[in-house]
């Protein structure tokens, strides 16, 4: 944590883990029969429970989305240019919820957790998560805090997924829905990107079938490549040029197969962190729920069709340079929802941060995401928004 | 308040769903939905503007209109409304078919050429109009198709639209006997309610 504590931290916060006794029937047919959640809050929930937020994370996020776990704290949570106090999501005027998923490695039930009908780790028997089970999971959360409509749930990414869901399965819970650098479903593209990492994790030798708890091994090569060419794909062409260039780490071509380029250097640095933080099951099970989101798919491909059910209003932001969920993919969700007469704006913000822009505090995206967010907090007269 | 918002408003049915190409700051959507109830979007292009929309509660839409509004189905809107963004448009005429196909009438504000105080100063100095109302210079310009109210009029004719109504005005939006007298020398901003 730095020195002193920024004013527009949320500050220190601690993650409470929630238990949910009754079974919770998924998609593909199986069942959880009990589950725990990872959740921190920020803020305060008022007295008719009208100002609650929930944040939903991408492919490798969690609970931690603001604020800082201790005092010797490096880093903040993955979102806290967007949460806190005077920033867009404004916890002096809303509550905000956010959780790990299920399938998740930071403390939800997940691959990890002990399976009570073996008292093994679930590893590679973990049932297999859609973006709809963890809507569900969700609105158990919602009940657990007395919310009944949340003002607005927000994503980037995968999370953006899960507050279109949301929009659709239950309509009359939630009056906003920010789907942020978000798309439709996967392409083939994706899906081939997503494979590639799959394979990767799976192929290691380390990976022992998903049982790796149980041999005392972690398939660390595999999940660093598959982390590595992620990266690649959250980046863009601009920004890596700006950011690495051909720079060489030791200024001359030493013929070898040395890491050379300071672009080697970063993703190696950036694979290796993750394959110890991260758990290899869960990274599988995420890609595969991404894989398989596509809302369209039960209404004859038809996605203003998906949507014409929903009762929120939308905000929908791209980043010019995100490849890997292009702008095009949040025009079509635009689109779909301006055939089916819903409330929508849309904004195209350029940035040369690639997919990882919904992440990072840029002057044209916060002004865009406060002036929604504001509009939000008056339509339920939560008070006037802090100067900053 | 600005008149001609008053004058499109007039035009405009309860609840009637409204799409405004080049919605500015949403002060028209914002007016009509207040004074109307409308189910109104707005297209844009302006990021500040975007912004103030978005803030006032204003639906709006990035987007650059020469780049089609192909998206958009037949007749999904019972007004398309474009205010002062004929003129900066590279085919206005592709625009307005546009707008009568995506909508059921169309409503067309645009500053008018012919008005007598351009037509001086062409004649007399030699040199394109500038004024306080149009102070771009013919190099730096985003009104890229200036047209008269009689070239509009034309054009309609060409492509089957009706007139339902005009109305002319200053450029203050006011209304005065000599615009209807000799609306073409006269008038520096027209209202146009089409529909095909």
């Amino acid at each position: 944590m730095p020195a002193s504590l920024p004013t527009d931290s949320v500050g220190i916060v601690t993650p409470e883990l929630i238990h949910f006794a009754e079974p919770l029937p998924l998609v593909s047919g199986r069942v959880l029969p009990e589950y725990d959640l990872m959740v921190e809050t920020y803020g305060q929930l008022n007295a008719d429970c009208s100002n609650a937020v929930l944040i939903c994370h991408a492919l490798s996020g969690h609970h931690h989305a603001a604020g800082y776990h201790s005092e010797g704290d490096k880093y903040p949570g993955w979102w806290d240019s967007a949460i806190g106090p005077g920033k867009p999501i404004d916890t002096n005027r809303f509550f905000v919820v956010s959780l790990n998923n299920l399938g998740g490695c930071h403390g939800s039930t997940g691959p990890t957790s002990i399976d009570p009908n073996t008292g093994k780790p679930f590893g590679p028997d973990f049932p297999f998560m859609t973006v709809r089970d963890w809507v569900n999971s969700q609105v158990r959360l919602a009940d657990h805090f007395g919310i009944q409509r949340w003002a607005a749930i927000v994503g980037g990414s995968l999370g953006g997924m899960q507050a279109m869901q949301w929009s659709i399965d239950y309509p009359e819970r939630l009056g906003h829905a920010l789907i942020i650098a978000s798309s439709p479903k996967l392409t083939a593209q994706n899906i081939a990107f997503n494979e590639v990492a799959r394979q990767a994790i799976s192929k290691d030798p380390q990976f022992h079938q998903g049982r790796y708890y149980d041999h005392d091994a972690l398939p660390k090569t595999g999940l660093s490549l598959a982390r590595m060419i992620g990266h690649i794909t959250y980046l863009s062409d601009d920004g890596m040029a700006e950011k690495f260039g051909r720079e060489m780490r030791n200024g001359e071509l030493s013929f070898d197969l040395n890491t050379q380029f300071q672009v080697e250097s970063y993703l190696q640095y950036q694979g290796e962190k993750f394959s110890t933080a991260f758990d290899a099951n869960t990274y599988l099970l995420m890609t595969k729920t991404l894989d398989y989101f596509d809302p369209a798919s039960e209404y004859g491909d038809d996605l203003s069709k998906a949507l014409s059910n929903a009762s929120c209003k939308f905000l929908v932001v791209s980043f010019t340079t995100d490849w890997r969920f292009s702008p095009e993919r949040s025009r079509e969700i635009t689109d779909a929802l301006v055939a089916a007469d819903k409330d929508v704006s849309y904004a195209e913000i350029d940035s040369d941060h690639g997919h990882d822009a919904f992440l990072i505090d840029s002057p044209r995206y916060m002004a865009v995401f406060r002036a929604y967010m504001n509009r939000v907090a008056n339509e339920l007269n939560l008070g006037v928004a802090d100067e900053s | 308040m600005r008149a001609d918002l008053e004058i499109i408003a007039e035009w405009i049915q309860p609840k009637a769903r409204v799409l405004d190409m080049g919605c500015g700051d949403g002060e028209l959507l914002d007016f009509l939905a207040q004074q109307k109830q409308v189910d109104g979007l707005g297209l844009e292009i302006d990021h500040d503007n975007i912004t103030q929309c978005i803030a006032r509660g204003v639906n709006v839409i990035e987007k650059n209109l020469d780049e089609g509004l192909a998206s958009i189905d037949d007749s999904s809107f019972d007004n398309v409304v474009m205010t002062q963004a004929l003129q900066v448009m590279h085919r206005p005429d592709l625009i307005v078919e546009e707008m009568l196909r995506i909508g059921n009438e169309g409503i067309v504000t645009f500053p008018n050429f012919a008005h007598w105080r351009a037509r001086f100063y062409l004649a007399f100095r030699g040199k394109m109009p500038v004024s306080k109302f149009l102070s771009y210079s013919w190099y730096d310009t985003p009104n890229i198709h200036f047209c008269t109210f009689k070239d509009f009029e034309a054009l309609c004719i060409e492509r089957n639209i009706r007139i339902i109504e005009r109305t002319v005005v200053d450029n203050e939006h006011r209304q005065r006997w000599w615009h209807k007298l000799w609306p073409n020398m006269m008038g520096e901003i027209a209202i146009y309610r089409i529909t095909r």
